[in-house]
């Protein structure tokens, strides 16, 4: 039996027709009928959509019947007489909203979430003001045992958007509810505490969570000290920052914000500002010397890349018979306080230990990677603060700046030039464009005509391209998103796919899409401005490869030598551990 | 295979007929044998036809008593898939795990679609409290439900079947094993079963004890190795079920009515019962009734002949005060609704339901608004958490229920309890959620007075809720003083050999006083 393509319905009296399989919460918006939700959540691009129709917020009546359906997950049917203006349906919202109300904490005005939180404003809006059933209230021990993530579950409303990022969407498997009845609560394996799960901090379940159940470590107090004491203290920007941190000063997604960001970050008090992009553009010489290498007989391909932490603890856990494909080049940032450690400390004199470096990142992996043990040269990590773009957000409102009205000044000299290979690393396939951009030209010895690699841009999961390269044809590929990197190693593994080069990013979409980016409270369209602006400032780069920047060639030059050699690979080089699997 | 079959019946049926011979409990009957006592009198037996008359450890009786001829008659004659369908469509069998659904709608469905697999999945993670009649059924004649999964097999063309049953039934984990070993040795299971093309494999999945896997999505979820949550339901479970594949969910003692139907045809099963519902229902009697025990009668029998006829009435002659069906989902039926009949229909239109049979006597000692709240403690307990009503509002209900009990209750409370109570049916994801307010409003209903009570005037006209209880002493109090020194936070006072006085703010109402006093003189009102 075939169903026919349309369906026909009324919702309050107003006749509309939308194709078969539309659920009741879409046809309303064909109407302008706005239904509010909780739980759900549909981020389109990035292959997520949360339609667990836990929360029950969005029930509306079929005329005649007396149950009620949810209208995100129910599908709209012919004939159907639909109603959500009726004193049930909005006695019924509410009284869900007073449910949960009934079961959280009401510290709004002290909560981290205060202005973002999506339970808050959903009460606000539906004009919740006294809760008629109150109750016992559940308490659940704070996990604040990781770098990266706080887990707050007395603020959980169990939508189940951190699971299904978790499970279905990452393939992490992290979370998973636990208990059950009125104690159920979304917990770990064996309630284990988050630092010792698989869980690899992408922080895409904070980026979801509509309460603040899942937060990010708040590491502001850190900064703010370090700004105050005697130390030099030295920050970086990550490429994918200064194109979201705009949305906090409610600027255009999408607005680039590095000139101001700049002057922000010095009016704060540091005595150095410098530019990640640069990190970057090093990363790219390191990356694309050991691609030549490989593909040149040393080691074997495909090469992955390995700026991106999170997916760098999901190999060593899920995959660690294949620790020997990722490139052991460090993370652009790590590279970078790696150097302020090294070159830096040299150029202006002081010992490393008197430098604090403090990374700004789209990201709360990062936070973790910071402790990695091996990260660092003897007693010193090499970047010792990470904050992330909501928190720089709120030190800034700390502040008092008008930040939207500030000038626009430049990074400072030494680290703070980036060729437009080193801006696109924010974004799903940018690391593969940039490291092609310049072992293309060091294999081949010619000028690459075409700058562009259009085919590994946008937001689809795994994006293919063929590359000839002295004759040969070399397949690269880019996966964004744990689950699609999940797919990309088992196609290795299995020999079924021939890459010679891969880039992978854990969080899907990118690092414009990081966990700690300003949240996106589920309009996945600004993702995709982010990602224009990174691209945009790319094109208007003079200088657009990483080996032709004419700060990485001084820093060679007078400092590291060749890539891939024995210094950089001391410095700016790691290796990887094989984690248990749960 | 089907003349072995045929031999080993005629073999095993002497044999039987020689033992039941010398059994005084047992006659012969329409369906075989019958037992006499009068318990079993004015009972109708189809699903519990071979209960305490077989051995279920003996393969032997059950071919005996026609075993496996319905599954061997539809192999040996080939009978079109359809038609299978269509008998059982036509003899109007509905679940009996409690929504009573048509089973041949069911299997219409699951055999409408193509599919590489179908799966046949028969529900025993029977879950009410005081009920029973599955675990009978599996315990006393596990082939008939083998049998009836096996038919069902052939009818949609499923290849595999798992019957899902609560690990709290050792025996009958032990024995459904034992059957399937011995179907399968005996080539009445699994591969090419009696020498045809159909093959049908069994396996057990065991519950971990959680409720809501009843529900057919959470128990679908929990077999493919997920936690039982119900699913949002997108297909119907014969479309995309099991692993997404067509499957058919038949309770116990649905499968356990498929081979009579088959023997006997879908007329003869429409004779029985009522026009809507046909058949019989087993119901699990229990409570304050003089014979407590499964019971198997007619549809459509009232409620009365159940109640006094075969239960003998409330023990210790006392009063009937109500009758609660269909498990913790269900409601309370008032004595002046007694002659209600038992359907599917009927039970319904008075706010009960027929559940999975599950049958509760309560007589004048009972209190109704404590009785809600035991049934919301269970689901309260069985909820799974995941949607918002259930998880909190039947939390907030419990809550509500336990304040009125303890006497804290306000006459605003029962307006508030109504409406979240029908806001919880009205809005629960699953089955679970969508009944749990159901023994609510339905002692609201009916026994609306016992409430009032409770919040209006602070008293339980039950003497149940201590929270309401008050220790009166009588004129016959001799003065002895044991009430007062036996009362714990000395809240009595009074000369020797006068009356004493309890001072009511004070009391705790533990009772301490009432088990002292040597002469009586002390009564919990």
């Amino acid at each position: 039996m075939k169903s026919p393509e349309t369906v026909t319905l009324t919702i309050n009296d107003q006749e509309v027709t939308v194709p078969s399989g539309t659920t009741i919460l879409d046809a309303a918006k064909k109407l302008n009928i706005k239904i509010p939700t909780l739980c759900h959540l549909d981020l389109h691009n990035m292959k997520f959509v949360n339609q667990t129709s836990s929360c029950r917020v969005c029930m509306v009546e079929e005329e005649g019947w007396d149950k009620m359906l949810a209208a995100c997950s129910t599908r709209c049917r012919n004939g159907m007489r639909i109603r959500t203006d009726t004193i049930k349906v909005i006695r019924t919202r509410r009284l869900m909203v007073e449910l949960l109300l009934s079961n959280h904490p009401t510290d709004c005005l002290i909560c981290s979430k205060n202005g973002n939180c999506d339970l808050q404003a959903l009460a606000a809006e539906i004009g919740v003001t006294r809760i008629d059933y109150p109750g016992y209230r559940s308490h659940h021990e704070m996990d604040t045992s990781s770098f990266s993530l706080v887990r707050n579950m007395d603020k959980c409303v169990l939508c189940k958007r951190c699971e299904t990022m978790c499970n279905d969407v990452q393939t992490v498997g992290a979370l998973t509810d636990i208990g059950r009845g009125f104690d159920t609560v979304v917990g770990t394996l064996f309630g284990m505490p988050m630092h010792e799960t698989t869980c690899t901090f992408c922080g895409q379940c904070v980026a979801v969570c509509p309460t603040a159940a899942l937060t990010e470590v708040d590491n502001i107090s850190q900064v703010w000290e370090a700004l105050d004491s005697d130390k030099i203290v030295v920050v970086q920007t990550a490429p994918a920052v200064r194109v979201a941190l705009g949305e906090v000063f409610g600027m255009e997604p999408g607005t680039n914000v590095t000139g101001k960001m700049v002057t922000a970050l010095r009016r704060m008090g540091f005595d150095k500002v410098y530019d990640t992009n640069f990190a970057a553009d090093v990363t790219v010489m390191e990356e694309a010397a050991e691609l030549v290498d490989r593909i040149n007989g040393e080691g074997r391909l495909p090469i992955l890349t390995s700026c991106c932490p999170s997916w760098v603890k999901f190999i060593e856990h899920q995959f660690g018979d294949m620790l020997d494909i990722p490139s052991s080049a460090k993370s652009p940032h790590e590279i970078f306080g790696s150097l302020a450690k090294t070159y830096l400390a040299d150029k202006i004199g002081a010992k490393p230990e008197d430098i604090v470096v403090v990374s700004v990142m789209p990201c709360v992996a990062k936070k973790y990677e910071s402790k990695r043990p091996e990260l660092g040269q003897g007693d010193y990590s090499d970047v010792d603060i990470v904050i992330t773009t909501r928190e720089l957000g709120r030190m800034l409102k700390d502040l008092g700046l008008d930040f939207a009205n500030l000038p626009e000044e430049e990074f400072d000299e030494l680290m703070g030039v980036a060729s437009g290979a080193g801006d696109i690393f924010g974004s799903t396939g940018g690391v593969i464009e940039a490291a092609l951009r310049t072992a293309y030209e060091w294999l081949t010895g010619k000028p690459l005509e075409k700058i562009d690699f259009h085919e590994l841009r946008g937001l689809s999961g795994i994006k293919e391209a063929t590359v000839e390269i002295n004759g040969v044809k070399h397949k690269i590929a880019c996966a964004n998103g744990l689950g699609n990197a999940r797919e990309v190693l088992r196609r290795i593994r299995s020999g079924e796919a021939n890459y010679t080069a891969i880039e992978i990013m854990a969080c899907p979409g990118g690092c414009i899409a990081g966990g700690g980016q300003p949240y996106h409270h589920g309009d996945d369209s600004i993702i995709r401005k982010r990602m224009e602006a990174i691209y945009e400032s790319d094109r208007h780069k003079k200088i657009r490869q990483s080996h032709k920047n004419p700060q990485v060639i001084k820093l060679y030059e007078e400092f590291l030598g060749a890539p891939h050699s024995e210094k950089t690979k001391k410095l700016l080089h790691t290796k990887y551990v094989w984690r248990q699997k749960m | 295979m089907y003349n072995q079959l045929r031999s080993w019946q005629t073999e095993y049926r002497q044999e039987f007929d020689k033992r039941m011979a010398v059994r005084e409990d047992v006659e012969v009957s329409e369906l075989g044998y019958r037992l006499t006592d009068s318990f079993y009198a004015k009972q109708y037996r189809i699903a519990l036809r071979n209960s305490g008359i077989i051995d279920p450890l003996k393969i032997e009786d059950y071919i005996a008593l026609d075993g496996y001829k319905a599954l061997a008659d539809l192999l040996e004659n080939q009978i079109p898939q359809a038609d299978v369908v269509a008998e059982i469509s036509e003899s109007l069998l509905r679940g009996r795990g409690g929504a009573g659904f048509p089973t041949g709608r069911k299997w219409a469905e699951a055999l409408k679609h193509d599919a590489e697999h179908k799966f046949i999945i028969c529900n025993a993670d029977e879950g009410d409290p005081g009920a029973y009649m599955d675990r009978n059924i599996l315990e006393t004649d596990p082939h008939c439900v083998l049998e009836g999964m096996a038919i069902a097999g052939y009818a949609v063309g499923a290849d595999f079947g798992y019957i899902y049953v609560r690990a709290e039934y050792p025996v009958a984990v032990k024995r459904l094993k034992i059957a399937i070993a011995q179907a399968e040795e005996r080539g009445l299971l699994g591969k090419n079963i009696m020498g045809s093309d159909f093959s049908f494999h069994i396996e057990l999945r065991l519950g971990a004890g959680a409720f809501v896997c009843g529900e057919g999505t959470a128990m679908m979820e929990s077999i493919e190795g997920r936690r039982g949550l119900p699913r949002v339901k997108k297909y119907r479970t014969a479309h995309k079920g099991l692993f997404g594949y067509p499957t058919i969910i038949n309770n116990v003692e649905t499968l356990a009515n498929v081979h009579m139907i088959m023997l006997k045809g879908a007329k003869w099963f429409r004779s029985i019962g009522t026009e809507k519902s046909p058949g019989t229902k087993v119901f699990a009697l229990v409570g304050k009734v003089a014979n407590a025990g499964l019971v198997e009668v007619p549809m459509g029998t009232p409620l009365r002949e159940v109640v006094y006829d075969i239960g003998g009435g409330c023990k210790d002659g006392k009063e009937l005060k109500a009758v609660q069906t269909g498990g913790p989902s269900g409601g309370c039926i008032p004595t002046s609704l007694i002659d209600t009949t038992l359907d599917f229909e009927s039970l319904a239109a008075i706010g009960s339901i027929m559940g999975s049979g599950g049958m509760v006597i309560m007589d004048n000692d009972d209190c109704m608004v404590d009785i809600a709240r035991f049934f919301m403690e269970f689901t309260v307990d069985e909820s799974c958490g995941k949607c918002t009503p259930c998880r909190i509002g039947n939390k907030r209900i419990l809550e509500m229920l336990e304040r009125i009990i303890a006497g804290m209750g306000e006459p605003r409370d029962l307006r508030y309890l109504k409406l979240i109570c029908e806001t919880v049916r009205d809005t629960s994801l699953c089955g679970l959620g969508q009944s749990a307010p159901n023994p609510v409003l339905s002692t609201m209903k009916y026994f609306a007075n016992e409430y009032e009570a409770h919040v209006k005037e602070k008293i339980c006209p039950a003497h149940v809720c201590k929270g309401l209880a008050q220790y009166i002493i009588l004129d016959s109090c001799i003065g002895c003083g044991k009430c007062k020194r036996n009362c714990p936070v000395s809240c009595i006072t009074g000369e020797i050999k006068e009356k004493h006085v309890i001072d009511h703010d004070a009391c705790i109402k533990c009772g301490a006083c009432e088990a002292a006093c040597p002469v009586h003189a002390i009564e919990k009102r």
